[in-house]
């Protein structure tokens, strides 16, 4: 088992979500994340999909997805050659006398505290998915109340890992 | 002009000659736009048998067929149909009605989520919501549907949508979908590769599958076949890509299919797999078809190559355009002492059947109507025993054989012998069932009588669900479990009832004058063929 994450450009036509997920799901491919947006190009987005499996089920996921119709490209971003980004929110039960401690942390992480409750913090913090665990590992002595992950999203590195989309 | 003339405008433009289908009220827009066009419709008496008609039909002409159903339970018993032609990548474009588009979602009478439901099963699927949109619409289904890997293309219209008035009707001559581009030239650099491969090979074969017919490549497999003398074997969709006689014609392969052509297969050194899936029916050991062995995949789908073997050579492309490009490289290739092997394997290893003489032998009766047909004839295969012994002893000449390979489903026979009748009325077309798969399509006999589509029907019958029989003969030691088929109708009445006529075949003696006043004249028969129910594949 392995993990690669795809880009897609897909026309942003009224049911390509369900298309891609449904490949997915009947087709017994696992999906670990998938984040969905707009590109500069309204009529085009942008999904990013991190998936695992071994070499041959991850090249059928890139075949089945790519023969879609909705699908105008999809391809590897390449650790080396890309970077990713996942953004978390997580709400800790801390009283006033446990509050700082949390700060502490959240300052070494470089997160933000978002809001503020008697009871509890929500810190925002972006960065790669290793971070946001390492983060995650170093809350464990604090209650987790709520935690809201996106998934990655992620971009490939210079101009020539750029995609076109002709009209 | 409101949505619902825009469409059959649509369809007038794409060159539809018929459409196939059941009305609701949904889709009443549109059979009512559809009396002022000459496109002649055609009542089928069950909508799962619409789709199968126009699975027919697509197979002979070549282009999409056509069917039409309405909301709810029509777009819904629909797909059996559409999965059908999905399995065998066949052409549709299935039009269903729709409730109220003001009304989606909310549960209404008759409706359903049809594109949802059968969203594993087509190609592509649109929900008509402007009006304005219905021509480039079909101008897509239609391109999607017959182009790269074909298959069937769903159009839900809601009826508001079907009795809006369009602004302007202009069907797009040019296509441009930004996202579907497939690729039909092979590239020319694995071209190269696979003639280097085939000038080294000394036990070559082709494997010719259902993609060979999809994209009529019959003569340019036959010829490419011819000038480097290289044996041929096909799958099950693809038996009459090769006349079944063809000295370089080595039978079917798979678990049903002739021994000596899989053995061929599996001993060969060079393997051309085209336009096939490498399913498990065909190849039920990938490793067999791999190992010591070049695989050359060729397919217009990239996504079947390496999906079930891991090819040597991929080459994605239509295998006409494939086969013309690689006759156009100089090599020679020499088999000759391969197919002195692969003719001795044919003599030794052929199928011994001992046929109770009390029954008709379906074997020797298949092949004794088959030489007897047109030399163009269609010959519909259903499912059950009848399709594995119609796939064995059936001689294609240079007709079609059609069959439903992928999904199996039993009652294709029938409605798509129809279909392919009203695409070439001049051609004799037979349907060849059980009786079991005769009783879930036998609706139809009144849609032929009604339409005047003179269909010809054998029934090999044998009282039982066969296949399933044979399956519990084996793998439960004659535990025979709800395949007992007591209560079917005595089909020389139910013929008169229907007013068609009617012959019966109760063991070979009559055989040869029996086929003969069968298929004398061009007009609506069944002929029932009595079948030792102990009888095996």
């Amino acid at each position: 088992m392995q993990k690669k994450v795809f880009q897609l450009l897909v026309d942003n036509t009224a049911g390509v979500l369900s298309r891609i997920s449904g490949i997915f799901s009947r087709r017994g491919y696992n999906i670990e994340s998938i984040t969905v947006g707009v590109t500069a190009d309204p009529k085009i987005s942008r999904i990013t999909i991190v998936a695992s499996g071994d070499d041959e089920i991850l090249e059928q996921i890139e075949k089945q997805v790519g023969k879609l119709v909705d699908v105008r490209d999809i391809r590897e971003l390449k650790p080396g050659e890309s970077v990713y980004r996942e953004l978390v929110l997580i709400k800790v039960k801390a009283a006033a006398d446990k509050r700082q401690n949390v700060i502490s942390l959240v300052d070494v992480f470089r997160a933000k505290i978002i809001d503020v409750a008697p009871e509890s913090l929500i810190i925002e913090l972006t960065g790669n998915q290793s971070k946001i665990d390492a983060f995650i590992t170093m809350l464990e002595g604090y209650e987790i109340l709520e935690l809201a992950r996106t998934g990655i999203a992620g971009l490939g590195r210079g101009i020539e890992n750029v995609v076109y989309i002709e009209d | 002009m409101i949505g619902a003339d825009a469409i059959i405008k649509c369809l007038e433009a794409e060159g539809v000659e018929t459409v196939f289908g059941y009305p609701g009220v949904a889709i009443c827009p549109f059979y009512n736009s559809i009396l002022d066009s000459d496109i002649r419709t055609i009542l089928i008496r069950t909508e799962q048998n619409a789709a199968h008609a126009a699975s027919g039909m697509a197979r002979i002409t070549g282009k999409p067929g056509v069917c039409a159903v309405t909301s709810g339970p029509g777009a819904t018993n629909v797909i059996t149909g559409i999965a059908t032609a999905f399995a065998d990548s066949i052409p549709l474009i299935c039009i269903t009605g729709q409730v109220n588009s003001a009304l989606l979602g909310s549960d209404v009478f008759q409706e359903a989520d049809i594109t949802g439901a059968v969203e594993s099963f087509v190609k592509y699927s649109y929900l008509v919501r402007d009006v304005n949109d219905i021509p480039r619409i079909f101008k897509e289904a239609f391109y999607i549907a017959n182009t790269g890997r074909k298959g069937p293309v769903l159009i839900d219209v809601p009826i508001d949508v079907q009795n809006a008035t369009i602004n302007k009707f202009k069907y797009p001559e040019e296509i441009s979908m930004r996202t579907y581009k497939p690729t039909v030239k092979g590239n020319a650099v694995q071209i190269k590769k696979v003639a280097r491969e085939l000038e080294k090979a000394k036990r070559p074969i082709i494997c010719a599958g259902g993609g060979v017919i999809l994209s009529e490549a019959e003569d340019e497999l036959k010829l490419f076949a011819e000038k480097y003398r290289i044996p041929v074997v096909s799958t099950m969709m693809g038996i009459g890509a090769m006349p079944t006689r063809h000295p370089l014609y080595f039978g079917m392969v798979g678990n049903n299919g002739k021994a000596y052509a899989n053995r061929a297969m599996n001993e060969s050194d060079l393997l051309i797999m085209v336009g096939a899936r490498v399913a498990d029916r065909a190849v039920n050991q990938p490793d067999l078809i791999t190992k010591g062995k070049i695989l050359v995949h060729i397919d217009v789908d990239p996504a079947e190559i390496g999906k079930n073997a891991g090819p040597t050579i991929p080459l994605v492309g239509d295998a006409d355009n494939i086969f013309l490009d690689l006759m156009k490289e100089e090599f020679s290739c020499d088999s000759a002492e391969w197919l002195d092997t692969l003719n001795g394997y044919r003599q030794t290893m052929k199928k011994e059947r001992t046929p109770n003489p009390a029954y008709v032998d379906p074997a020797a009766f298949i092949t004794g109507l088959s030489e007897k047909m047109a030399e163009d004839g269609i010959y519909v295969a259903d499912v059950g025993q009848n399709q594995i012994w119609s796939c064995g002893y059936h001689i294609v000449k240079s007709g079609k054989f059609l069959t439903s390979g992928g999904m199996g489903t039993m009652g294709y026979s029938i409605p798509a012998a129809m279909g392919a009748k009203v695409a070439a009325p001049d051609r004799q077309v037979i349907a060849v069932c059980g009786d079991g798969s005769f009783q879930m399509s036998m609706m139809e006999l009144a849609t032929m009588q009604q339409h005047d589509i003179p269909v010809k029907i054998i029934v090999l019958k044998n009282n039982y669900l066969g296949m399933v029989r044979q399956y519990q003969h084996f793998t439960y030691q004659d535990n025979y479990s709800v395949v007992d088929l007591s209560g079917s109708p005595d089909l020389e009445k139910l013929s008169a009832a229907y007013g068609i006529k009617f012959l019966r075949l109760e063991n070979m003696d009559k055989c040869d004058e029996v086929i003969d006043a069968f298929l004398k004249e061009d007009e609506s028969m069944i002929l029932e063929c009595l079948i030792d129910p102990m009888d095996l594949v």
